[in-house]
């Protein structure tokens, strides 16, 4: 049955976490995600899960491995501060393979910066934050309403491939309350973990021999097996041959790029016959898809191009929409930070399909685009009005 | 019909719950689309607080209010900093003990100067309703949300103990607007 | 009777990474008899490591092994325990680790008090990564960051955790295995957060710093310096200064568990109904 309800974006994760089957949660108060540990502490005990206040936000996100491992479906939440402080733990997540799904509640900054107010300046952080070559996924929910539904999807991704998922909302559209009707929970696709078919023996849980996903067992499950941030072999022992180190890694990566079709999903919104083509993703899009419709009225043809999955970027999905476009404007609550990644895409026409023997492969059959680019930033906490978004096109136009 | 909103005042007085119970009362008894979005900073009590409304027949995208139809302030910090998205000639509401409103601003709104806190502190006798009796003041003023629904939404809101005080604070901040 | 220490080895990753005459061994193979004591099975128990050399003992025993990031082995073993509360856990962890790095993990352990038992081997020095001053190095010897001798004061990590709020501390040292392995035992087998403090020797970069080179002699030094908690209860406290008092240092069976308070909480939420 379908739901009705009225809720905030930091409610509808907690939803989306819960329907999507997160019984693991840990995490450390900080504005503006506060609300997603309450609603965890809320919803956990009452199906037998387990939330934990942690003692800081280190701990927290390897109490949220520790969880995951044992076979929970598991979740961390955080903002600003908290999220750089769990970059050495996301590495972990990522290097030994293990789902898990981080909330960044985004907020103003560089360092406590504005710890009440709107900021899309992570999402470089997200690509880059923790050290070393790793892949990532990293969501951009823009309504909440999404804020539930890619959620979902982020838990589904995580377990799919392995691999730690970001969802990053922002303060403004946290505490967004509107009313937001749920799909039927018959109608959810929810995704878990392959787990080993194969005797205890037979099995290695970095063992490519079942694809590039393999299976991982539950701890205490039978399976014995061990789990470390080194670099390592299939049987997940340290390792520093290089050869076998560099197809590692990139199978890493390659696990993410190969499935980018599928999981860098985005919005076409009124862009068949768009001149001037908006770039904006998160709550900020929803500002500028005004602005689309201000300039339609206005005999304007402008677009808007909104990836939902950051990361990896829609690249293909964008050069198509930039080849007949005459004008780009970027706009993100931040000084500048996808521009360079949609810079790179649109201008420069090559998008990474995987990387293979050190050579990144390109996928160079869109041509580039000749549009000029622009942008509209902003990051004085204050969301960017479709106003500002309006005038940028009607300069433009 | 668009309406947008915006309540401000100060950390404690209970505007943002006023907002919320607006919202509410246009989704569950207006059947209507809303938004609240509220803005606070980490002074829990004392700090500048506003939350904007918008009341739509169509869905909303942008949900900051940014043209505003009715202003509600509580404290004057709040509204020197919040009124500016004010539309020329809409309707401005405040608390004649608090806020000084200028001359000018007098040409440009349509001011609304009450005693809200006084109100719910000796009329009503308490002065945590201050933002009910707001919320009836509201009821009087828009056309957005029904009387009925609003009462209604204050209602949801509130624990049956203080039901009736409620509604009492509601009832005189409706008899405030003359 | 003989323990069957294959059992419980992953025999294939032998030979082990650490320095000949490492007190780690020892400290490991009291944690084997202890474990082949309680008759435990392997896939029971996990064990969960930090960054060190001590922190390599998860990579040789057959159990659900995880060898995590600097410090944080606490925080991922309470995630472990609370999502599998009646397995086993353990953490091996260098004094570095436990204290310095980890140390707000350690406290909040031992305040929860989680059936999690802690093993530190404490060696009074970053060993892997060249011998730099840790918390527990002793007051004016030799480090590779101390090159004048330490100026810091020490860690006493027994009257830290008991302070913390573990309810079962023991020191001993790798000078006396067969009783390191009692306490271990009674550790494991306590129902709380349980800490062994194990004193061992780094003759590579602490001893060669400080003319304890030779493992015997290092050890022996240790042997020197402990002194068990029989004998101190005999001893003045001048006789006692320079000394760490060995032993079960601290029991308490009375204070709750706290996968046992948690999951009590979760009943009282389900009993009071609602989402």
């Amino acid at each position: 049955m379908k739901r009705t309800v009225v809720a905030n974006g930091n409610e509808m994760v907690v939803e989306g976490a819960i329907d999507a089957g997160c019984r693991f949660f840990a995490g450390y108060p900080i504005t503006p995600s506060s609300e997603i540990a309450e609603g965890m502490a809320k919803r956990l005990p009452k199906i037998g899960g387990v939330f934990l206040q942690m003692e800081d936000e280190i701990a927290s996100v390897a109490c949220a491995i520790g969880g995951s491992l044992g076979g929970k479906k598991s979740m961390t939440a955080s903002s600003g501060p908290g999220i750089s402080l769990k970059q050495e733990g996301i590495g972990l997540a990522c290097m030994a393979e293990i789902p898990l799904v981080i909330i960044n509640v985004m907020r103003g900054g560089p360092s406590t910066g504005l710890p009440t107010r709107i900021a899309q300046a992570d999402v470089m952080q997200a690509r880059w934050g923790t050290h070393g070559d790793h892949p990532v996924v990293a969501i951009c929910p823009a309504t909440v309403k999404e804020c539930y539904t890619e959620t979902i999807r982020a838990f589904n991704i995580a377990e799919e491939l392995r691999t730690p998922v970001y969802v990053l909302t922002d303060a403004f559209l946290a505490h967004l309350s509107e009313k937001v009707e749920l799909p039927d929970g018959k109608e959810l696709k929810i995704v878990n973990r392959k787990r080993p078919s194969v005797k205890p023996e037979d099995y290695y849980p970095y063992d490519t021999g079942f694809g590039d996903v393999p299976p991982i067992a539950d701890y205490f499950s039978g399976y014995r097996f061990h789990v470390t941030g080194l670099n390592h072999d299939k049987t997940g022992f340290p390792d520093i041959n290089p050869v076998l180190q560099e197809s590692e890694e990139e199978r890493l990566i390659n696990k993410v790029l190969r499935r980018q079709e599928k999981i860098a999903t985005y919005e076409n919104y009124k862009i068949e016959d768009a001149d001037i083509v908006i770039v904006a993703y998160g709550s900020n899009a929803l500002g500028a898809k005004e602005a689309v419709d201000s300039a339609r009225k206005a005999g304007i043809k402008a677009g808007l191009f909104r990836p939902i999955t950051i990361w990896p970027f829609p690249s293909i999905a964008l050069q198509q929409v930039a080849a007949s476009a005459k004008h780009i404007i970027v706009t993100e609550v931040n000084l500048g930070q996808m521009v360079y990644e949609i810079e790179r895409i649109i201008l420069g026409g090559r998008a990474v399909t995987e990387i293979k023997n050190g050579n990144l492969i390109f996928d160079t059959r869109h041509p580039r685009s000749s549009a000029d680019l622009t942008t509209v930033l902003q990051a004085n906490g204050t969301p960017i009005r479709p106003n500002q978004i309006l005038s940028r096109i009607k300069e433009v136009a | 019909m668009r309406y947008e909103m915006r309540f401000s005042g100060v950390g404690g007085q209970g505007n943002m719950l006023a907002a919320m119970i607006v919202s509410e009362a246009a989704i569950y008894f207006g059947n209507k689309h809303a938004c609240y979005v509220p803005t606070y900073t980490s002074q829990v009590r004392g700090g500048p607080t506003k939350a904007d409304i918008i009341i739509s027949d169509a869905p909303i995208l942008y949900s900051e209010a940014n043209n505003i139809d009715y202003f509600m302030s509580l404290h004057p910090k709040t509204y020197k900093m919040y009124k500016s998205d004010s539309k020329q000639g809409s309707i401005i509401v405040v608390d004649m003990n608090m806020v000084q409103v200028t001359e000018e601003d007098k040409k440009n709104f349509r001011v609304y100067e009450l005693p809200i806190v006084e109100t719910a502190r000796n009329k009503v006798g308490n002065v945590i309703t201050a933002n009910i009796v707001s919320l009836g003041i509201t009821a009087k003023l828009i056309d957005a949300v029904s009387e009925e629904g609003l009462l209604k939404a204050v209602e949801r809101r509130v624990p049956p103990k203080f039901l009736e005080l409620n509604r009492k604070a509601f009832e005189i901040g409706m008899s405030l607007v003359k | 009777m003989a323990v069957e220490y294959e059992k419980y080895l992953r025999m294939d990753k032998f030979p082990h990474y650490w320095c000949p005459g490492c007190g780690n061994g020892v400290v490991l193979k009291a944690f084997i008899q202890a474990v082949d004591e309680l008759g435990w099975s392997n896939n029971d128990i996990g064990m969960v490591t930090g960054i060190g050399c001590s922190s390599r003992a998860s990579g040789y025993v057959d159990f659900n092994t995880m060898h995590t990031i600097h410090g944080r082995a606490l925080a991922v073993a309470t995630g472990i325990k609370m999502s599998n509360p009646d397995k086993h856990v353990v953490v091996i962890a260098g004094d570095g680790d436990a204290s310095a790095i980890g140390g707000n993990h350690l406290i909040h352990a031992c305040r929860r008090n989680i059936d999690i038992t802690l093993i530190i081997i404490n060696n009074w020095i970053y060993g892997m990564t060249g011998g730099q001053y840790s918390p527990t190095t002793p007051t004016g010897s030799i480090a590779a960051t101390m090159p004048y001798g330490n100026a810091d004061p020490d860690f006493d990590l027994v009257n830290l955790t008991i302070g913390a709020g573990a309810t079962f501390v023991a020191r001993s040292s790798v000078a006396e295995p067969v009783m390191l392995k009692n306490y271990i035992k009674k550790a494991l087998a306590h129902k709380g957060f349980s800490v062994i403090d194990a004193f061992s020797n780094c003759h590579i970069q602490w001893g060669r710093k400080n003319r304890f080179g030779d493992p015997v002699k290092l050890v022996k030094h240790i042997k020197s310096v402990t002194v068990s908690s029989a004998k101190a209860k005999r001893m003045n406290p001048d006789e006692l200064k320079g000394l760490f008092v060995t032993g079960i240092l601290y029991e308490n069976n009375e204070k709750k568990e706290y996968t046992e308070s948690y999951f009590d909480m979760v009943k009282r939420a389900q009993a009071k109904g609602g989402k």
